[in-house]
């Protein structure tokens, strides 16, 4: 009771720079829930004027006793069934902080509310009944607590009064659950002994509980800490959507973590794509300087336009989460039917959606029960762990690296259907389906390094059409081929013909021939091959994706021969064609070339023989470690 | 991003306190305020943004329902905030032809220099709703069918919302995103889990969704925002002649309270002490024990 002040008391009236904690109230059904929060209401001076009058008076028109849940059973429905079946939220006052409680329903039937309800809290308070101890949904609550990442909890043992407040009656259940919790990695920071109905133990410390030295359930409130803001993470900004209302190009979202300032280097995952931010965007003031820490909405500009799309996430360079099309996660599940492996969902990750498919499930539990382990399926409010294959690579984190962007929710017909933990990410790999099984090559790299004196690389030409890059593919094929290596040529329109025959020339496509060429490659490059690619790839982007597939064997090659000559020479006279307009989305004669800034090599064929061009490849394929040193020598001796 | 913070003090529509806010400069010079590490007020308004930019994002038509009171003037201030300067959907006022002189006055004005695409729509006559209802609630009702008959006509998907968790106890039971039947019906009942920012944005065809960005505020929350952003309000919320408005609604079924708070913050030094609840001057909440909760499931805010 001395914990709570007359409000007149406080220093700002608007609670502005108070802080303010959120606390959920679970446990069985019938346990004291709402009993407990009417109490803390009573005692903390928090009720509105003539609420408890009016409460009384409807008991007596219904003739029945008064209960201090009817304050929270503000819905007809719940009045006539007795039970809570949403979430409430109740506001009342501390010395040190404003407490908004969230009364969650015990009974099985209303999970989802319970973890709509918890899911906004900083602690809970997880309360069981004296008579009755640790039930199923006790014991379920506490598991998802641990899965909703609610690291505060306090337990209150309730009804002490039915067991005439017995010591030892209240050790034997605090023994039981601290060893439940703790074994989820929950420690609880209080295990109370109260009657809710009468008082004891809420506000103060009764005679009738005098063996008790802890602190009372207001106490145990004032300890809980509010969320902490995640500055100290590393950034993480999940894009929302991109606004184009006026000249500017802003890309907004919320900071889940770190911070960012303008002429931050950052890289948008998944695709690796890398910015530098321009500006800090706001309203009514903009931009603005400074550093914006997690929490914050913000809208920032690029220093370059980049196709980036809502649910990708921005990080600082060298701190990314990991792309990947594969996760496992800890989940719990709510729909009616079970999550059976192989079943098509929606995941939800940040602000990404992606189609999904269940891989496997391990570990499937009623977290009610702790036994019967399942390995088909997740029954509805049971928890599991699953390995999740995507659509489409997203950027994710293990929640133990990062809270915000480790969890994901599932979706099912448009509804949410569950939520969970990221346990662990595949960093950039493809997806493989479970019924394909890669067969290794019976030869070790080594060995066929050794008879063809180099490594494994993807040799990537770019430039114009016309630029000189299927001569250029050519003699160093034949120079590679004439050294004893195993050089293979890739041709951008010879696979055009066959293995990307169902691609036309839309930007997607263009993305997808270029994926699959890289692919290709990646695959020769890994046995040994020297794979000589030959394309006009005008996106930056696209070439980038294929850097990320090659990974260390890329070596690019711009082929920069000015355009005016590409032109004139016009090998396939597509040139003439596209000024004619009998040829669409031409390559050369627009503005769409994105020319490499970073590339390994750089050749003008303007001038210089393709012999001299080659030899500058060779050196530079050298220099690079693709060929090895001693090959001049061997050459020497031929 | 807090320039209008210097001294708003609580005038509400003094002419000098509306130029100002209505004339808040688009573009200032570069960087001219370090950014405050977060307070109550900044978390409330980040989260606020939050959703409503995720509600323009994840549905096709959207309004936001323009009351003209005081949270559905903050509604509209975070809006414009979000993004960047002016609301991308219509607002929309469903009006009652009840409402308060200074109200309309209001609305002309506002709507203008917010640059709003304001749609006004017309409630039914009164013989249109369920008798069986108390006189205030079934007055209030032509509100819900008035809603009923611009849906149909826009075709929205998704009306933003400003009701408030700690206005009313079934208020407080609301989703952020809330799932309306064909009929604009609420089913309690049944609404969907909703988590870690994550919301079901998939209403049926033709049905539609509420969307509440200010679910989480208090009345405080709402008059010390609106003190530090210094957003105009309509004068009847300050005391004149011993009494002032606390809820704007129709005229008819809105009473004003006791009050001697002429100024922002005098009304939050008032509410710190209050313990009389929000809506007390509103008649419907009164009626019975469950008509505004019926109200509610029949699709009103």
């Amino acid at each position: 009771m001395n914990m709570i002040l007359p409000s007149s008391v406080l220093a700002t009236p608007n609670g502005t720079t108070r802080p303010q904690i959120r606390i959920v109230i679970v446990g069985h059904v019938d346990h004291g829930k709402s009993t407990l929060v009417g109490r803390l209401l009573h005692e903390t001076g928090s009720l509105p004027e003539g609420k408890l009058e009016m409460l009384k008076a409807v008991s007596a028109r219904r003739g029945m006793p008064f209960e201090w849940s009817f304050l929270l059973d503000a819905l007809q429905t719940e009045r006539d069934q007795g039970i809570t079946i949403d979430t409430t939220q109740i506001r009342f006052r501390t010395r040190s902080r404003d407490v908004v409680l969230i009364d969650a329903p015990g009974h099985a039937e209303f999970l989802r509310n319970m973890i709509t309800g918890a899911s906004q809290a900083d602690g809970a308070v997880l309360i069981i009944d004296a008579l009755e101890g640790v039930r199923d949904q006790t014991r379920r609550h506490g598991y998802l607590l641990h899965l909703l990442g609610i690291k505060q909890v306090a337990v209150v043992v309730n009804k002490m009064d039915r067991v005439d407040f017995s010591a030892d009656r209240f050790k034997e259940i605090s023994d039981e659950i601290s060893s439940h919790l703790t074994g989820l990695g929950v420690t609880p920071s209080a295990v109370i002994p109260i009657s809710a109905r009468d008082g004891d133990g809420v506000a103060e410390r009764t005679p009738r509980i005098s063996w008790y030295q802890g602190p009372s359930v207001v106490e145990a409130l004032d300890a809980l800490e509010p969320a902490r803001p995640l500055e100290q993470l590393a950034l993480r900004l999940p894009v929302q959507a991109i606004y184009k209302f006026d000249d500017r190009r802003i890309v907004a979202g919320r900071i889940e973590s770190g911070s960012l300032s303008a002429g931050d280097e950052i890289v948008i995952m998944p695709a690796g794509k890398i910015a530098k931010i321009k500006t800090v965007e706001s309203w009514p003031v903009t931009p603005v300087n400074g550093s914006h820490g997690a929490g914050r909405s913000v809208g920032i500009t690029l220093d370059r336009e980049l196709f980036i799309e809502r649910g990708d996430v921005i990080a600082h360079a060298g701190a990314t989460p990991r792309d990947t099309r594969r996760i496992r996660a800890r989940i719990f599940w709510l729909h009616d039917k079970p999550l059976a492996k192989g079943e098509q969902i929606l995941i939800r990750l940040g602000t990404r959606e992606s189609r999904a498919h269940v891989v496997a499930i391990e570990k499937a539990i009623d977290p009610g029960e702790l036994s019967n382990e399942e390995t088909k399926s997740i029954a509805r409010n049971h928890v599991g762990e699953i390995d999740i294959s995507l659509a489409q690579p997203v950027a994710a984190d293990p929640y133990q690296d990062n809270p915000r962007t480790g969890r994901l929710v599932i979706e099912v017909n448009g509804r949410i259907a569950g939520g969970g933990l990221v346990l662990s990410v595949d960093a950039g790999q493809r997806a493989v389906p479970i019924d394909i099984v890669p067969v290794e090559s019976a030869l070790r790299p080594e060995e066929r390094s050794a008879r063809y004196r180099h490594n494994g690389a993807v040799i990537w030409l770019t430039g114009l059409p016309g630029s000189g890059k299927s001569t250029l593919a050519r003699a160093l094929e034949r120079r590679l081929f004439g050294n004893g290596g195993s050089p293979i040529l890739l041709d951008g329109d010879t696979l055009r013909a066959g293995l990307n025959g169902d691609l036309g020339f839309s930007a997607q496509d263009r993305t997808e021939n270029i994926r699959r060429l890289a692919e290709v490659a990646t695959h020769l490059a890994r046995n040994g091959h020297i794979a000589i690619v030959a394309a006009v790839s005008p996106s930056a982007d696209d070439r980038a994706a294929a850097r990320r597939i090659a990974d260390a064997a890329f070596r690019e090659i711009y082929v920069a021969t000015p355009a005016e000559i590409c032109e004139s020479r016009d090998p396939k006279g597509h040139y003439a064609k596209a000024r004619a307009g009998t040829l669409q989305s031409f390559t050369g004669i627009g503005n769409d070339y994105q020319p490499p800034t970073q590339s390994e090599l750089r050749i003008d064929t303007s001038s210089g023989s393709v012999a001299d061009a080659t030899d500058t490849i060779e050196r530079m394929l050298a220099e690079t470690g693709v060929l090895f040193d001693e090959l001049v020598d061997l050459a020497a001796n031929i | 991003m807090h320039l209008l913070n210097k001294e708003s003090g609580g005038h509400g529509l003094q002419p000098a306190a509306l130029n100002q806010a209505s004339s808040a400069p688009k573009i200032l010079a570069h960087g001219q305020l370090p950014p405050p590490s977060m307070d109550h007020l900044d978390e409330l308004e980040a989260q606020s943004i939050y959703i409503l930019r995720e509600a323009f994002a994840r549905l096709k038509k959207l309004a936001l329902l323009w009351s003209l009171g005081k949270d559905s003037n903050v509604m509209i201030w975070l809006a414009r905030k979000a993004f960047f300067g002016r609301v991308p959907f219509p607002a929309l006022h469903v009006d009652t032809g009840k409402k308060f002189a200074e109200m309309y006055a209001f609305r002309d004005r506002f709507g203008k220099e917010w640059e709003l695409d304001l749609k006004i729509e017309p409630c039914p006559p009164i013989d249109a709703v369920d008798p069986t209802l108390p006189p205030a609630a079934r007055s209030a009702a032509r509100k819900t069918e008035g809603l009923k008959w611009a849906l149909t006509k826009y075709g929205f998907d998704g009306l933003i919302a400003g009701i408030r968790r700690d206005e009313e106890a079934t208020r407080a039971k609301e989703r952020v995103f809330s799932p309306r039947g064909l009929e604009g019906g609420w089913d309690v009942r049944d609404q969907p889990p909703e988590f870690w920012d994550h919301f079901n944005a998939s209403p049926p065809q033709g049905a539609h969704l509420r969307i509440h960005p200010i679910l989480h505020w208090t009345e405080a929350d709402i008059w010390a925002y609106t003190k530090r952003e210094n957003i105009p309000i309509i004068p009847l919320y300050l005391s004149k002649d011993g009494k002032r408005y606390r809820s704007l609604g129709d005229q008819d079924i809105t009473n004003p309270v006791a009050s001697t708070a002429s100024s922002i913050d005098e009304i939050l030094t008032e509410l710190d002490g209050t313990k009389v609840p929000e809506r007390a001057g509103r008649a419907l909440d009164h009626e019975t024990e469950d008509a505004f909760e019926r109200l509610r499931v029949a699709g009103y805010l």
